[in-house]
């Protein structure tokens, strides 16, 4: 279900644990199983659990706690907006609002193109540079003013 | 040992004990939800908030260790305020559906409100709402109830062995559930109706049937597995309404598996025998005791008379009580009778012990062994709250191995593992004995002739896990019983016993193998493979109590005289002559021997069901009518004192009392695996209708074998395959089994789909459909 490269990335992390401790890695696991497939399905939790050898309902407990494993369909770019407490006092709902417009989507909803999705995210640790968001996950941008977000969606083609 | 005062009340507790474990400890009460001795600790439902001196704030009661000179206070201002908080949070989103709520009348969470809930809520706002999970024919949902104590989720994870319910989402999303699509498909599942401490898990099969105040409570004893467990009988109108588990740390815990709670579907069954009835001329008529019992009277003496008395043969399965058993054995040496037989699915009748065969231990004992080998036994399905108590040990240290026809999970960790054929049980032990005798350095005993015997890894493994253990433990399941060269089984397992000091124990397979062995009603051998001019059947079923169930059925079918005393027409109506109705357990007082020797007396819990009787008093009456001395017992206690005059615990032993002659063999070719599924072991699980919807139920009726097993045999998963072994065809469907040996085909015995086979262990042919 899942590429050569992907498992042998999980392997490396269920290395990171002892051997009787393996459901430590299943965060890790989850998050290079949706680096690869963009999503995750039911399906896909239950082959990477299997792989992970814990019960299929501990992974799925794992995947749907936490905000940033997508259980559905996301676009290209997903686009993670912070808006908590410091990130919403330097401008985090401006970033958001001026990006709902802009894409003509709300939280949690995809372009008709699937070129975007927008989500709400929490704290991402990194006030200082407030507002911040994420795209798709991985890369943080900074200071996302409205001119940065549309510096940004242009480079995003 | 730490000093604690709690309320006021000096006391000592040993180090690393909690709060709540001191107030137990002297009868303090602390409102909790999540909170359960045998569970982990969550600490999430925060209902056991206490004052605690020099803490700011409540702490759990359940996750706060005791300090040496802590003082605690239950029910001051800031505790009971704290309380209050937190039954306020908690009511807040649960509906107040109490009137129609299954739970209700013995909810902790109703009666906690009662203590510490407002007269009216502040909560204007919408309540939320849970989707109902589906979790299978057991347990019922009513998710909008669930207050997220996790103790279920605990339950399956740490006690049932495999996490089968979890905590998705979060927040106000929080829901339990099982993984999409699955179904909570444990063998003692039930049990987390009872931990359920509001209304969101319920008894799927009692549902809306009787409020809990109705009930009266009666004291009983589980006739299925040899582990007795304590029951408590709820009964409305003198009917068995359901069953709960009465604690007995030393047997069940606070457990039951899931055949000791909802098997008694059965007892209500549409297929109870309630008047005697007697076939004339190949027509069913129904009959008054007197008559009937003539009838068996006469019949019995006309046939000895005719063809002597080895031509009368007494069957009983060891679900009967202590009391039938002794009067069934009394009447028969009455007449002269000597073939009485319960080891009914026997194939190997020749082991002769000093006593009778028991665990070897208590019980209790079995956890707390360093090392534990079991031999021929589907653990989880055969004694369920055995494989829980040794996953628990496995916990504190237990190693645990196995040498098993076939390698099932026991959702433990296996310390090592030695698969074989079930034509090689015998070839199996005996590796492990030569390595054994390897490590050991010593010789085998005379009497094993293993020069053929090579020693596999796995075989190695097995011996060193015995090897030097203090406290170590041999545990023979059914399919060892059940085996075909079971003595050879025992004496091989002995022999390891013997060489590594650990306790060799025999895992009694019904309610009252151990009763039925201390009466001696052990005596009659194979009464099937030559046929018998009558039987006398109680509780038996030929084609479903009997190994060669086909043979046994044959046998009876072709018998002059037939007389079942059965619960249960069904069965019985094609072939006896005569059906007495006696009562099952429920309806009887009775005792019942466990697997550790302890006997159990119970009463009837319910009056008998039309003109049932308890078998005991039946057996009393041919006794008086075939004008033998010594029936006149007025009550069970008189025949048990009889039985079991003396002490048990020296009656009982695992020691051969001849050395029994064990040589290795060769086998090849498809070999039958069968073993009785869960729910087809006795007359009760037969017929409860939810246990034969359950996953374990659909299992059983399928074929199983490896993936390579099956590409040889051209058949795929999803296929009807026919099945033939002796004169017997069966039809299954098709299912792969990775814990198999190629070669292996499991298949079911003493089921309805495969009643027509022979032999649990054997060679077999296997086509497509």
């Amino acid at each position: 279900m899942l590429s050569q490269e992907s498992l042998a990335q999980i392997d490396r992390e269920l290395a990171k644990y002892p051997a009787d401790q393996r459901r430590s890695a299943i965060m890790g696991a989850l998050r290079i199983a949706q680096t690869e497939k963009r999503y995750l399905t039911n399906e896909l939790i239950e082959f990477v659990a299997s792989y992970v050898r814990i019960p299929p309902v501990a992974a799925y407990e794992v995947a749907t706690f936490y905000n940033m494993y997508d259980r559905k369909p996301v676009g290209k770019y997903k686009l993670t907006v912070c808006t908590n407490l410091p990130c919403a006092l330097s401008g985090g709902y401006t970033t958001a609002d001026y990006l709902k417009q802009k894409l003509g989507i709300g939280f949690g909803e995809t372009t008709a193109d699937g070129k975007f999705t927008l989500a709400e995210g929490e704290c991402m640790g990194a006030c200082g540079y407030a507002p911040v968001m994420l795209v798709n996950n991985h890369s943080m941008c900074n200071h996302m003013t409205p001119d940065a977000i549309d510096k940004k969606l242009a480079e995003l083609e | 040992m730490l000093e604690i005062e709690i309320d006021g009340k000096k006391l000592t507790v040993p180090s690393g004990s909690t709060v709540m474990d001191a107030a137990n400890s002297i009868g303090v009460h602390i409102p909790h939800f999540c909170y359960h001795k045998k569970l982990s600790i969550a600490a999430n439902c925060r209902m056991c908030l206490v004052q605690v001196e020099k803490a700011p704030k409540p702490l759990p009661a359940c996750a706060t260790p005791v300090t040496d000179g802590m003082k605690v206070f239950t029910h001051s201002d800031q505790a009971v305020t704290a309380q209050k908080g937190v039954m306020e949070f908690l009511l807040i989103n649960h509906p107040l559906d109490c009137p129609i709520c299954d739970q209700g009348g013995e909810c902790q969470l109703q009666d906690l409100a009662v203590g510490y809930g407002q007269s009216g809520s502040r909560y204007q706002e919408e309540k939320r709402v849970v989707a109902n999970k589906d979790l299978g024919p057991l347990i019922s949902t009513d998710m909008t109830r669930c207050i997220h104590c996790s103790r279920c989720v605990r339950f399956t994870e740490e006690i049932a062995g495999y996490q089968e319910l979890g905590m998705a989402n979060r927040g106000e999303f929080t829901e339990v559930l099982p993984f999409i699509g699955k179904t909570v498909n444990s063998e003692i599942s039930g049990n987390v109706i009872d931990l359920c401490p509001v209304g969101a898990l319920t008894s799927k099969p009692f549902r809306y049937s009787a409020r809990t105040w109705e009930l009266s409570r009666r004291k009983s004893v589980s006739p299925h597995d040899g582990l007795g467990a304590n029951l408590v009988v709820q009964v409305k109108n003198h009917k068995v309404m359901r069953v709960l588990p009465l604690e007995n740390e030393a047997i069940n815990e606070c457990w039951l598996a899931d055949r000791d709670r909802f098997s008694y579907e059965a007892l209500n069954s549409e297929e109870r025998i309630t008047k005697p009835m007697i076939k004339q001329g190949g027509v069913w008529q129904e009959a008054d005791w007197q008559t009937a019992l003539e009838f068996v009277a006469n019949g019995l003496k006309g046939v000895i008379a005719e063809h002597g008395r080895d031509s009368v043969a007494a069957v009983a399965t060891a679900h009967s009580t202590v009391e039938e058993l002794f009067l069934l054995r009394k009447l028969m040496s009455g007449l002269g009778v000597d073939a009485v037989e319960t080891r009914l699915r026997a194939a190997d009748f020749s082991l002769k012990t000093a006593g009778a065969t028991w665990l070897g231990q208590p019980i209790a004992e079995l956890a707390s062994n360093e090392a534990v080998l079991l031999i021929g036994s589907t653990l989880r399905k055969e004694q369920p709250l055995l494989a829980q108590r040794l996953r628990q040990g496995v916990k504190k240290g237990l190693k645990l191995a196995a040498i098993n026809p076939h390698a099932d999970d026991l959702l433990t960790t296996k310390a090592a593992e030695l698969v074989v054929r079930p034509d090689q049980l015998v070839e199996g032990v005996l590796q492990v004995l030569k390595a054994v005798a390897e490590i050991k350095g010593i010789a085998l005993p005379t009497n094993v002739d293993a020069a053929s015997i090579d020693i596999p890894a796995e075989a190695r493994a097995v011996a060193a896990v015995l090897d030097g253990k203090a406290k170590a433990a041999i545990l023979l399941g059914n399919l060892a019983q059940q085996h075909p060269r079971y003595a050879e089984v025992y004496a091989a397992a002995a022999a390891i016993a013997e060489a590594t000091g650990a306790k060799l124990g025999v895992l009694a397979e019904a309610a009252n193998s151990v009763g039925a062995q201390l009466i001696g009603t052990d005596a009659g051998g194979d009464v099937f493979a030559k046929p018998r001019q009558a039987y006398f059947m109680l509780n038996t079923e030929a084609e479903f109590d009997v190994q060669n169930g086909a043979q046994a059925l044959a046998a009876v079918q072709n018998a002059k005289l037939v007389v079942a005393l059965s619960s249960f027409s069904s069965c019985a109506l094609e072939h006896a002559d005569v059906i007495l109705p006696v009562a099952p357990f429920s309806e009887t007082s009775g005792t019942f021997v466990n697997m550790e020797g302890r006997a159990q007396s119970f009463n009837g819990v319910v009056r008998p069901l039309g003109d049932t009787r308890p078998a005991w008093k039946v057996l009393r009456v041919l006794g008086n009518l075939l004008g033998f001395v010594g029936f006149d017992y007025t009550s069970s206690e008189e025949i048990r004192d009889e039985a079991l005059a003396g002490d048990i615990a020296p009656r009982l032993s695992n020691v051969l009392a001849a050395p029994v002659a064990v040589k290795a063999q060769a086998a090849s070719g498809l070999v039958r695996l069968g073993e009785v599924s869960l729910y087809q072991a006795d007359m009760l699980s037969r017929r409860a209708p939810s246990l034969q919807k359950t996953a374990d139920a659909a299992v059983a009726a399928q074929l199983r074998a490896s993936a390579a097993t099956l590409a040889k045999l051209g058949l795929a998963v999803g296929d009807r395959a026919r099945v033939t072994q002796g004169n017997g065809v069966a039809e299954l469907e098709v299912a792969v089994d990775a814990a198999l040996l190629d070669e292996v085909i499991r298949v079911s015995a003493n089921h309805p789909l495969t009643r027509a086979l022979a032999a649990h262990v054997g060679a077999i042919s296997v086509v497509k459909a």
